[in-house]
């Protein structure tokens, strides 16, 4: 199956029952996917008529108590950024899929990036904190979307699956589980009636219970800083007290969301650091690199945003050096060197697109690493 | 009123007979007294509609209104129903996505005409094409009130704004004909003035199949009357009852709005054709169970 594929059969297996989208390559197929299938499990796909108007119309369809998906590339994800701050500040579970291709603008509609990471942290204007996870096959495309929804849901927030043209289109086996297999977090429905309830009191974890639309509660919800009522409230009171519960409800809840897949760290002097297709590539090279004696460990970021700073500051007290291969001129790059803080090198081996990395530099880059 | 009247009135105001309005428990009363200015027409839409909400026999628990950004997006505040306040321009398609996630849901779409003509203009026209069930209310007071009075896509050739000091250099549109022309159902004009008759067109845009719209000249005596020599609310309302003109089924392309011209009112469409969701769970749901 195509990772694309196995991304709207992983959204369909959540119970994805929205689909709002708009064609661009190389994410179109997700949009096709989902057009035949939505009907089929009594679910509504709608082509918008472009990003701004997908991603909202997801927060909509969010509101409405069913779970809601968007797919995109770097343009529309440019676009979705708007409404993905809504999103964050009304605090909507959604899931929005990047298929990175090369950027900036147009670049290369076809071919890979990965330049897009930076923009997942910060694309949207204000301060946040944001979910993103980064799979690195279809198998994982289809767990991955799965999860997003269940870290949406959760935590009340949108999560982005940052993957990328070579993942994307690339065809593998993917095995769908039964349904009866499957971890599915609901809606964290409030526990009190209409008259008690407050759509923005938080509960210990600092997520607040949502209703829905429809359902009585007669809610106001709006993008303005508010209150626990949902009032919009202009002051840096309760702009301070919101935004410091945005933040934390996802930094507190670190260790549940943060996923890392590591080999070989114990006595490891080089650690590769990568994601999504980009780790892929370099387990060649580390297994080169080891067959010539180098003490090399993966370290590969499952879920890249919030950043699992405290495990790389854990291994730069120990390790000589960092690789960091990724398919851009250093984003993800730049965090592990502010983890590291100058007790280990860190190596970017760099790429501006187009193509995965060549297994040549990244293994130089170790054997660099090494000496 | 005669002398009896009066005495009647002034009798039962004494005992608060009208300490509340009978419209109070559709608004949140907590988040009172509004933003708007003396002599704004927004106060008048958002009574018609309520009236109208009063009247339509809805399920309150099912209407949801949905606004964008500027004076007339803070209604969605102040109603007491679900309600939204979205980014600017971006009411539509989150009502689209809304009203496809629960059908059995009455959205409602109450904006101004800068958020809802200039920067949402697209989702406007796409929505109407795709006939999604919704109403839309779209209160045009010819300028951006919330930012200060700044020209927009509305403002009539000649009229002064503050960023169009020497006169407005475009043309604007005409909604009535805009809305028709991309496919809406049922699209009415009104002014501020002609209160009885917006209301009965909101009610009948809220029980029609399909999207419709109404829009709702209004007065914005504080920005743009102060630019264009009708400085107060009743100087406006005064214009729209010298200038108003009622012409129901006329081709709405004949509604253009001049700069102190004639105001064309009416409802122009009133017609019946398949909703995006009629399409979608009839058409499909045999597609997709006929495979």
């Amino acid at each position: 199956m195509m990772g694309d594929v196995a991304c709207a059969e992983g959204a369909i297996s959540a119970g994805c029952r929205f689909f709002a989208g708009y064609p661009i390559t190389p994410a179109t197929e997700i949009a096709e996917r989902m057009a035949e299938r939505m009907p089929q499990v009594g679910g509504t796909y709608i082509q918008m008529e472009d990003e701004l108007a997908s991603m909202i119309a997801v927060l909509g369809a969010s509101w409405g108590g069913v779970k809601a998906m968007t797919a995109t590339s770097g343009p529309g994800f440019s676009l979705m950024m708007e409404n993905l701050g809504l999103g964050i500040m009304t605090e909507t579970p959604c899931v929005l899929v990047n298929v990175q291709r090369g950027g900036p603008s147009t670049g290369l509609p076809t071919l890979v990036g990965q330049g897009d990471m930076m923009q997942a942290r910060w694309g949207s204007h204000g301060h946040y904190e944001i979910i993103a996870l980064a799979p690195s096959s279809p198998q994982e495309l289809f767990n991955l979307t799965i999860r997003a929804f269940n870290l949406s849901e959760k935590y009340r927030t949108p999560v982005l699956v940052m993957t990328d043209a070579e993942v994307g289109h690339m065809t593998e086996k993917v095995v769908i589980p039964p349904p009866e297999e499957l971890e599915i977090f609901p809606r964290r429905k409030p526990p009190v009636p209409p008259h008690e309830y407050l759509p923005y009191k938080a509960d210990e974890d600092l997520v607040p219970s949502m209703a829905n639309f429809g359902e009585g509660y007669h809610m106001h919800i709006t993008g303005l800083t508010h209150d626990e009522r949902g009032y919009p409230v202009i002051d840096a009171e309760t702009q301070e007290r919101l935004i410091n519960r945005l933040i934390e409800k996802i930094r507190k809840n670190k260790d549940d969301i943060i996923q890392l897949e590591e080999d070989g760290l114990d006595d490891a002097e080089v650690v590769v650091c990568s994601y999504g297709i980009s780790a892929r590539t370099a387990l060649w090279p580390v297994e080169l690199a080891r067959r010539e004696g180098i003490k090399v460990g993966t370290l590969r970021l499952i879920t890249v945003w919030p950043f699992p700073e405290e495990r790389i500051r854990e291994l730069a007290r120990r390790v000589k050096a960092f690789v960091v291969p990724e398919i851009n001129y250093g984003q993800i790059a730049l965090e592990v060197e502010r983890c590291a803080a100058g007790q280990a090198e860190v190596i970017l081996v760099r790429h501006a697109g187009g193509d995965i990395h060549d297994p040549e530099k990244v293994l130089e880059a170790i054997r660099r690493a090494a000496r | 009123m005669n002398k009896a009247q009066i005495a009647v009135e002034s009798a039962n105001r004494r005992i608060g007979k009208y300490d509340r309005h009978p419209l109070d428990y559709l608004l949140r009363e907590d988040r009172l007294p509004h933003i708007w200015c003396p002599g704004c027409g927004i106060g008048v839409a958002l009574n018609c509609f309520l009236r109208a909400l009063q009247k339509s026999g809805l399920d309150l628990d099912k209407v949801a209104v949905v606004s964008g950004i500027g004076c007339t997006g803070r209604i969605a505040g102040y109603v007491k129903l679900d309600s939204f306040h979205t980014t600017h321009g971006r009411a539509i398609p989150f009502a689209t996505g809304l009203k496809l996630a629960n059908p059995e849901l009455k959205v409602v779409v109450f904006s101004g005409d800068g958020d809802l003509i200039a920067i949402g203009g697209n989702h406007l026209i796409h929505a109407a094409r795709r006939n999604v069930d919704m109403t839309i209310i779209c209160v045009n007071n010819f300028n951006y009130g919330m930012t200060g009075g700044q020209v927009g896509p509305t403002t009539p050739v000649g009229a002064r704004t503050s960023t169009s000091p020497y006169g407005c250099f475009e043309h604007p549109f005409n909604l009535p004909y805009l809305a028709a022309a991309s496919g809406a159902v049922y699209v009415a004009r009104w002014t501020a003035l002609h209160v009885r008759r917006l209301e009965k067109s909101i009610l009948d845009a809220l029980h029609k199949r399909g999207f419709s719209f109404v829009e709702v000249i209004s007065p914005c005596p504080t920005l743009y009357g102060r630019w264009n020599k009708l400085r107060t609310g009743l100087d406006l309302m005064r214009y729209y009852h010298d200038k108003g003109v009622i012409k129901h089924g006329i081709d709405p392309k004949e509604a253009d709005i001049e700069l102190g011209g004639e105001i064309i009112e009416g409802v122009f469409v009133d017609i019946e054709k398949p909703t995006f969701l009629d399409f979608h769970s009839e058409a499909l749901a045999k597609d997709v169970s006929g495979q």
